[in-house]
């Protein structure tokens, strides 16, 4: 009798135990998935963001400054690429085109830019029209000022919302107690732009004096994941944070997500940043990561392709090396798979027209998954 | 001749000691600079104690080989690394891009990670050597 007292009540304080630990940051292996990996396009180097084209075919980055055309089966490279400052994280980064593309023919690149006076570079965001195998009408539309030589936290990814909007993160480019939390400076920030550039006249911050209009929300680090959430239509990003304290979160205009007044990180050395990890004004991310998995690229999955899987949102793994799938109950994170266990440094996910996911992979290439029946 | 050859001797005893000196100070003023670069481009993967993350990113500290392959190692800096190589008995297959690093920063660095965390090198990394290494 005293022994199954003891079981039962032993019993209970484990379950409360288990249940005390945030079910958030495990991550679990998966046996079977609904997908098989499949190397779609071979020998690429660090395949930095990817985009559609309505004829089936694709344009990749790579971040040491070319502009892969895949279409057929076939490589070709794009003449007419921006010069890149390909330093530490900078170089071409990410690709896009315009939601009313087959009309209108705009894509959108950023890229590390050495563009003004200052030595160094910072990001850019360009436009072009693709004419047979170069890029041409090209025009810059934007570049954060001022350069600096740090190699670190360039963002960027870039994607348009539904109403036409385009949004450019950029990371505090290595200066973390100067740029995130001013919004008169570029860096750690997230931009709305129309899609000629221009700023939209609603911007968070037009009425601000010395404000760079184009901020949309601040306090960010290092967004190298933006996507569009498929029901909500609201914009979410994801971030590196310093070590642990990666984050999720839903970009709102004018908001401030902190950093590096709140973080749920530490500095790389083991010492604090800060002991805070809320403040009035200050939003909260809708999860974080515990250890860091460094994400890059975010997609949701919207369509039936693979079973179980809409709705939930993907997501790279540059350190872990795998692609993580985060399963949604609203804006809830209810739970976490490893999927492409040990395939390399995911850069990042997308998913095409076609409803497939594409990953891309740095030493690798592009992946597509492929439905199993 | 014993007094004409001992203040030759002597002269060049401090001359010695001043240049040994002076490389010393050289050798500390390049790790300094080193460790600068270190923490914006190298910290990420091989961490602030040099031991990477074992089959990620391989360890600095204590690694047979950047003790063993120095020209190998400066190439892999200035033009990038991709491939299999085995460290410390651990193979590892993975992509480090180039940094971008002009030869100065990139001989700063390798003086810096040659000799942290127990990592000695009595042989100081300069710019022409790193000029010297090609693709």
């Amino acid at each position: 009798m005293k022994n199954s007292v003891f079981l039962i009540f032993s019993s209970l304080i484990f379950f409360y135990s288990s249940c005390a630990q945030d079910p958030e940051n495990q991550v679990d292996d998966v046996t079977n998935t609904p997908f098989q990996a499949e190397l779609l396009i071979d020998e690429m180097q660090i395949p930095w963001g990817m985009t559609f084209l309505p004829d089936g075919s694709m344009l990749v980055t790579e971040k040491s400054g070319e502009i892969i055309h895949f279409k057929n089966g076939t490589k070709t490279q794009i003449e007419g690429v921006p010069k890149v400052y390909a330093r530490g994280q900078g170089g071409l980064l990410d690709i896009e085109v315009h939601p009313n593309y087959s009309e209108n023919g705009w894509i959108y690149i950023s890229y590390a830019s050495e563009e003004g006076d200052e030595k160094g570079g910072n990001t850019a965001l360009m436009r072009a029209k693709l004419q047979g195998n170069s890029l041409v009408d090209s025009e810059v539309l934007y570049k954060a000022t001022p350069n600096t030589t740090k190699g670190q936290h360039f963002g960027s990814r870039i994607v348009f919302d539904n109403e036409g909007y385009l949004f450019l993160s950029i990371g505090e480019r290595g200066d973390r107690d100067t740029n995130p939390q001013d919004i008169t400076r570029d860096g750690g920030k997230i931009y709305r732009f129309n899609a000629d550039g221009s700023i939209p006249k609603d911007n968070p911050f037009v009425n601000e004096s010395g404000a760079k209009t184009a901020i949309y929300s601040y306090g960010h680090r290092n967004p190298q994941g933006l996507a569009k959430h498929p029901e909500t239509g609201e914009i979410w990003d994801n971030e590196h944070g310093p070590r642990g304290g990666d984050e999720i979160n839903i970009v709102k205009p004018g908001a401030n997500y902190g950093w590096p007044v709140i973080t749920y990180g530490i500095n790389y050395s083991g010492t604090p940043i800060t002991d805070e990890t809320e403040k009035e004004g200050m939003e909260q991310p809708i999860h974080y990561w515990l250890p860091s998995i460094a994400p890059s690229g975010m997609a949701f999955v919207s369509t039936d392709t693979y079973k179980g899987y809409k709705g939930s949102v993907l997501v790279g793994s540059l350190k872990f090396q795998y692609l993580e799938r985060l399963v949604l109950n609203g804006n809830k994170v209810t739970k976490r798979e490893k999927l492409m266990p040990e395939i390399g440094r995911v850069r990042d996910v997308k998913e095409g027209p076609d409803g497939h996911i594409y990953v891309a992979v740095e030493g690798k290439g592009i992946y597509k998954l492929v439905p199993k029946n | 001749m014993v007094r004409r050859v001992f203040p030759l001797i002597f002269l060049f005893f401090c001359i010695g000691t001043v240049s040994i000196f002076s490389q010393e100070a050289d050798l500390e003023e390049s790790m300094l600079r080193g460790e600068m670069i270190y923490m914006d481009f190298c910290v990420t993967c091989h961490l602030e104690d040099g031991k990477g993350v074992t089959n990620t990113f391989p360890p600095l500290a204590q690694s047979d080989y950047l003790k063993n392959n120095r020209e190998a190692s400066i190439r892999g800096i200035k033009y990038g690394q991709q491939g299999e190589m085995v460290v410390n008995g651990v193979t590892y297959n993975n992509v480090m891009a180039p940094m971008g690093l002009d030869d100065a920063e990139i001989a700063d660095v390798m003086n810096y990670i040659l000799n942290s965390w127990g990592n000695w090198s009595n042989h100081f990394v300069t710019t022409d050597e790193v000029a010297g290494v090609e693709k």
